[in-house]
């Protein structure tokens, strides 16, 4: 039996390009579709798709552009689903992958809805064994487990970010322009408002190097020396809930069970404890280094390295190291 | 207002107790439960509004009989009254079983507003929400920071999180909104509320009742297939260094080299 093909939902940002998470999830399409013996192929919905279109080209062999002027001004998910779903409809997917972010989550319960087709959600890797063999972290990382959709099925995969390195394909691949066509039958939800904050410099998702701070940090002043540090490193900053909650830096940058889950190379926690809601957003980093007063805190459990002191006093030296080994 | 919260029970993070079946099932009775941290954000949002809507809050649960006791800690927050969407049939269910009986029970009941966390704490998949509001047809606004009802014109303002900051949606009600822990922590239940909740109806909906055919939900027709299960890799020994915060500076950096991080 031939295959098929390994679809990809593509993201934008807000300026037209396309998310990282989306070149990621276009390379693992691409791979898995090498290991199947099949196709891969992209499709981006946007008002106006051509920047993003000629980036996954640069991933997958096929790419279906659609401009959909009702992405401009109204929620995108459930109207990128819409526009997915009808082509999806004249082909044979193999798997569809989307990210495992907020849009990403959206358009694929979405398509799950439209196309009466499962779900394996948050993969941490994903291989090909006959129909897509996933990987996922349950119980806070506790456990592993792999699942496949059962025989004779295709489903949506989505796909957690920083689990495949993206890497471009030679030669380029081909797009195709189509129209939109056909009403939108879901209800649209109109955006009214668009409000910019002073955003991290670098999104914790993107890192790869986070230096995070928690309770211990004791304030805003305080993450000046994280952020000093992050900077030094060319990281992101991160921090505990407690952190966000304090009202120290804002919930985007809050990493940990109602935060965000993150897989940098090197995570610096400066004054964190490394309890379990925070451990299960960062436990899979490369690399652990934790700096704190107690040295029975979790975080020594699971670290790769402690240092015990007091978190300003050693922050300080690794700042002043730092610079000196420039 | 009428709303309805989609709640989870989920194995308690903090025990740390969860055990698989050796068909791959959760053994429920080897891990406490409590409510997914995500849900009693938006629990707390739906007791705001109805608190200065009027109106009534209740709480729709898909699991095991004893998820009465996570669900009363539900009513004594606030929450008027609940759902038990609880069948042996329903064993081993996956999302799309999920979606089925979530939709079934939800075509039932009235509502203005119907409240979801933003993923659980389990599988942390977030994908249910919108598989929901899609199959019910109702406009769906994700990752809410806050929750605005215009009762009036009969529609609802969110205020999603966007990478770069917030985007103000608008849509009529009934809607769907899926929630975030911006809304704001939730409340402990008080001993007035806790007394209040041992009088409260839970209701137990079985397959049947939903006018479900038992042949096509649960683990019998499960559309996904466990491969396999591990433990995660054991992380490597933890190096503990003690000394001068200059000590302390010089071992993390010489081990940032030693990986070529810097």
């Amino acid at each position: 039996m031939a295959a098929g093909t390994i679809w990809v939902v593509a993201e934008t940002n807000a300026d037209g390009s396309l998310a990282k998470s989306s070149s990621e999830v276009a390379t693992l399409a691409r791979t898995l579709a090498d290991a199947a013996g099949g196709s891969a192929a992209g499709i981006v919905v946007a008002a106006e798709p051509k920047a993003a279109a000629e980036e996954l080209a640069a991933y997958v062999p096929r790419v279906v552009s659609i401009a959909e002027p009702a992405a401009d001004g109204n929620g995108w998910a459930q109207i990128a689903a819409q526009r997915v779903a009808a082509i999806l409809a004249s082909e044979s997917p193999a798997a569809v992958l989307t990210g495992a972010g907020p849009d990403g989550r959206d358009v694929a319960g979405t398509l799950a809805a439209l196309l009466e087709r499962p779900v394996l959600v948050n993969a941490t890797a994903v291989t090909w064994d006959g129909g897509p063999s996933v990987e996922m972290s349950v119980f806070g990382g506790k456990l592993i487990t792999t699942s496949g959709f059962t025989d004779g099925e295709w489903g949506i995969v989505t796909v957690r970010p920083n689990v495949v390195t993206a890497e471009k394909a030679r030669p380029a691949g081909k797009i195709e322009v189509r129209k939109a066509e056909g009403d939108l039958d879901l209800p649209l939800v109109r955006v009214v408002e668009r409000i910019e904050e002073a955003a991290a410099a670098l999104p914790i998702e993107e890192a790869r190097i986070i230096v995070a701070g928690g309770r211990g940090v004791g304030g805003e002043d305080g993450f000046k020396l994280v952020e000093e540090i992050a900077a030094e490193l060319g990281g992101a900053v991160g921090a505990t809930r407690a952190a966000v909650d304090s009202g120290w830096i804002p919930y985007a940058q809050q990493i940990g069970q109602t935060g965000k889950i993150v897989k940098p190379q090197l995570y610096l926690a400066l004054g964190i404890s490394g309890a379990i809601q925070h451990k299960v957003g960062m436990q899979t980093a490369g690399m652990i280094v934790g700096v704190n007063r107690d040295p029975d805190a979790p975080i020594a459990e699971f670290a790769d390295l402690v240092v015990v002191g007091d978190l300003f006093e050693v922050g300080g030296a690794l700042l002043a190291e730092l610079r000196t080994r420039k | 207002m009428r709303i309805v919260v989609l709640t989870k029970p989920v194995p308690d993070p903090a025990a740390a107790a969860e055990r698989l079946t050796s068909d791959g099932r959760l053994d429920r009775a080897a891990s406490p439960a409590v409510i997914n941290g995500n849900d009693e954000y938006v629990l707390e949002a739906a007791l705001k509004l109805v608190e200065a809507h009027g109106g009534e809050v209740t709480l729709l649960t898909m699991a095991p009989p004893n998820a009465v006791e996570t669900m009363r800690k539900g009513l004594a927050m606030g929450a008027h009254r609940g759902v038990l969407l609880s069948d042996p049939a329903l064993t081993g269910s996956d999302q799309w079983s999920t979606i089925q009986v979530l939709v079934a029970a939800l075509r039932e009941l009235e509502y203005d507003l119907i409240l979801a966390g933003f993923d659980t704490s389990d599988g942390v998949g977030g994908v249910v929400g919108a598989a929901v509001a899609t199959k019910l047809r109702l406009p769906y606004l994700s990752s809410a920071a806050r929750i605005e009802p215009n009762p009036d014109a009969g529609t609802v303002r969110v205020r999603r999180i966007s990478p770069t900051g917030f985007d103000v949606l608008e849509s009529p009600m009934p809607a769907l909104i899926v929630g975030t822990q911006l809304l704001g922590e939730p409340r402990y239940p008080s001993l007035k509320g806790i007394m209040a909740a041992r009088s409260k109806e839970i209701v137990t909906r079985s397959v049947v009742d939903l006018g479900l055919d038992a042949g096509t939900v649960g683990g019998g027709v499960s559309r996904t297939r466990l491969i396999g299960q591990q433990k995660p890799p054991a992380r490597a020994a933890t190096h503990v260094v003690r000394g001068t915060p200059e000590e302390g500076a010089k071992a993390i950096v010489d081990l940032l080299a030693s990986r070529r991080l810097i």
